[in-house]
């Protein structure tokens, strides 16, 4: 009998053979989630809406599938119910949504004020895609505003801590998401990455984070961003959870247009079941590993312990190839026109007219002023006037096509690349989890926290981050960017590295500050803040 | 490149419809500035052949069946609405007073 916290330990995958097997029901793993959530989150905010009652009665369900599927294993019928094997592999599996996702009749509030009593009247295709699965929704996390920041500090709500240490940031913009996953609260999680938004907080957070080729998944009910960029993808705590949670969302929906009609390969079944079958799967690969992505101010434990990362995969039979990727050094600048240029033409809509917060001015122009002015945060203002900037009349050839050249270059450096290497492996992010407030005031700073996430977006790549130790007791993040639609053979490499260092001591360790989540007298985050002095 | 003066911040604020305080005026004036300086290093390459690339996947045209189907109800779609009349937004007049 696993104890109720023991429960939400296990794996994804572990959760789903031990409903099947009748050792615990949907509702009891559940509950046992839900009493962390209830127990932790006023210290650690991963979370800005909580549906206990409606996640229980999805949970009820399940069980009632769960049982039926039992008794037609046991005695097989005519075929109208399902077998333990045909069920979902998510059915009855916890699983947080990002606060962008919409959903039916719940709050969505992208983290932003002006959203702040929206109600959707329909859901996103991946909700509903959930809902099929029978996977169980407790509520929605915490985002930096619109999926603007690094941090998550940009929240409206307030920020989010991150469990490996709490005067920390989770990381950002999906710092909800990876923060909830990382403490237990859910075994899975769903994010957006435009500039690193879901690979950048999975390595902060030491959880496992895939950003899938642009048009892997439906953004149909997605609160858009940046839209030549935005994907959405899972985190999990092992890369097979992850993989079940992509194989669930992904595919073509036609009312997402840029959704595309690409075969979804069965991600989770494909991977090797031993750790020596994983790991002999490195023999022969190829994989190449960017100069340039060891970048000025990449802190030295996270450059050390992606090296031996490096070192252990060509240990265990992978070839390791120096690449160039020669444009890379522009890939910031270029990101930050393209994507506030994109993002302040989708921003348009929120105009205090059909949905959203509302302030009346003296006229329409005073409505629209008053509205936004006073319905934005500041970095989701900055990034507007950027790109409106940059749009505007007689800069847009300086700023915005000059970009999209060069984009066009970011994408051939990774082309030429890939006709050598089989995937490249670099740094998540140059950095392990900042202090809270540290990079707040310094814009430019912050954006220095996608270095080397944002050149994957430019180019519609998938890239997984994954666990690779601790520096100064902090996650690293490993980066693994494949060609497009090759997001398996990511997963399998990423399961090959699980299966070399399992034995690493770093992977028996919990996050430093579960602990102190337990305490009623640790501070929220927002306290924390102020007792840091801001 | 050209630096922002406090008259093109404001005027980019009236381009997006953004009602901002001066103190946020002042702010941004200084952090556009900033940032802006960062895109000098785009100036340094030679971009004159190369094509723009707006999206990275090859979808082209995607259509579908000129068929009529369900969509949002007028309650749905208005529900949100801070102002409504019947089946319609309301809005302030834009013509006249």
């Amino acid at each position: 009998m696993t104890s109720s916290r023991g429960l939400t330990r296990l794996s994804a995958h572990r959760m789903g053979a031990g409903l099947r097997a009748g050792e615990f029901s949907a509702r009891e793993l559940l509950d046992a989630h839900l009493s962390l959530i209830e127990a932790q989150d006023g210290a650690l905010h991963a979370w800005v809406s909580l549906d206990f009652e409606r996640a229980r009665e999805a949970a009820d369900r399940a069980d009632t599938t769960l049982v039926a599927a039992r008794g037609v294993s046991a005695a097989p019928r005519d075929g109208s119910t399902p077998t333990l094997d045909a069920l979902p592999r998510l059915l009855g599996i916890p699983v947080a949504l990002k606060d962008l996702v919409v959903t039916r009749g719940r709050p969505s509030t992208a983290g932003s004020r002006i959203l702040e009593s929206f109600i959707s009247p329909y859901d996103a295709h991946i909700a509903e895609r959930l809902d099929a699965a029978g996977a169980i929704v407790p509520g929605k996390t915490n985002m930096d505003e619109f999926a603007m920041g690094s941090s998550t500090e940009h929240s409206a709500w307030g920020p989010t801590g991150n469990p490996w240490a709490l005067d920390r940031v989770p990381g950002g913009s999906s710092g909800g998401s990876a923060a909830a996953v990382a403490a237990y609260h859910v075994p899975l999680a769903i994010g957006t990455d435009t500039g690193g938004s879901i690979r950048q907080p999975a390595a902060l957070t030491g959880t496992v984070g895939l950003k899938p080729t642009y048009g892997r998944v439906s953004r149909f009910g997605i609160i858009a961003f940046a839209s030549s960029l935005d994907q959405i993808g899972p985190f999990g705590r092992d890369v097979r959870d992850t993989a079940i949670l992509l194989g669930t969302i992904a595919g073509r929906d036609e009312r997402d247009s840029t959704s595309a009609p690409v075969a979804v390969p069965d991600y989770a079944g494909e991977l090797p079941s031993s750790d020596d079958e994983a790991a002999a799967s490195l023999r022969g690969v190829r994989l190449g590993l960017p100069r340039q992505y060891f970048v000025k101010g990449m802190e030295p434990g996270v450059e050390a312990r992606v090296r031996e990362a490096v070192a252990a995969l060509a240990d265990a039979g992978a070839e390791i190839v120096d690449v160039d990727l020669p444009h890379t050094d522009y890939g910031l600048a270029t990101y930050y026109i393209v994507a506030p240029a994109e993002a302040s033409a989708n921003l348009a809509r929120y105009d205090g007219i059909r949905f959203g917060r509302s302030v009346r001015g003296a006229d329409v122009l005073g409505n629209y002023l008053a509205t936004r002015g006073g319905g934005f945060g500041a970095e989701v203002k900055r990034r507007i006037m950027l790109g409106t900037y940059a749009l505007s009349a007689g800069y847009y050839d300086a700023y915005y096509l000059k970009a999209q050249k060069v984009r066009t270059l970011l994408k051939r450096d990774f082309d030429e690349a890939f006709a050598q290497v089989d995937a490249l492996v670099a740094p998540t992010s140059p950095t392990v989890a900042f202090p809270l407030g540290a990079r707040l005031d310094d814009p430019v700073a912050m954006y220095l926290s996608d270095a080397c996430t944002l050149p994957v977006n430019m180019a519609g790549l998938p890239g997984l981050s994954i666990p690779c130790g601790l520096s100064e007791g902090l996650p690293v993040g490993l980066q693994l960017i494949g060609r497009a639609w090759d997001e398996a053979r990511l997963f399998r490499l990423g399961r090959a590295y699980e299966a070399i260092t399992a034995d690493a001591k770093w992977r028996t360790l919990e996050p430093t500050d579960l602990r102190a989540l337990d305490d009623p007298a640790t501070p929220g985050p927002m306290e924390r803040v102020a007792i840091m002095g801001r | 490149m050209p630096t922002l003066s406090r008259a093109d911040v404001q005027h980019v604020a009236h381009l997006a419809r953004l009602g901002l305080e001066g103190h946020e005026l002042d702010r941004l004036e200084g952090q556009l500035n900033h940032i802006l300086d960062q895109y000098a290093v785009l100036a340094e390459l030679s971009t004159d052949d190369i094509e723009p690339t707006a999206q990275t996947i090859e979808l082209e045209n995607i259509l579908r069946e000129d068929v009529a189907r369900a969509s949002l109800t007028p309650d749905d779609a208005l529900a949100g609405a801070p102002a409504r009349r019947g089946d319609l937004f309301e809005v302030p007049p834009i013509l006249g007073g």
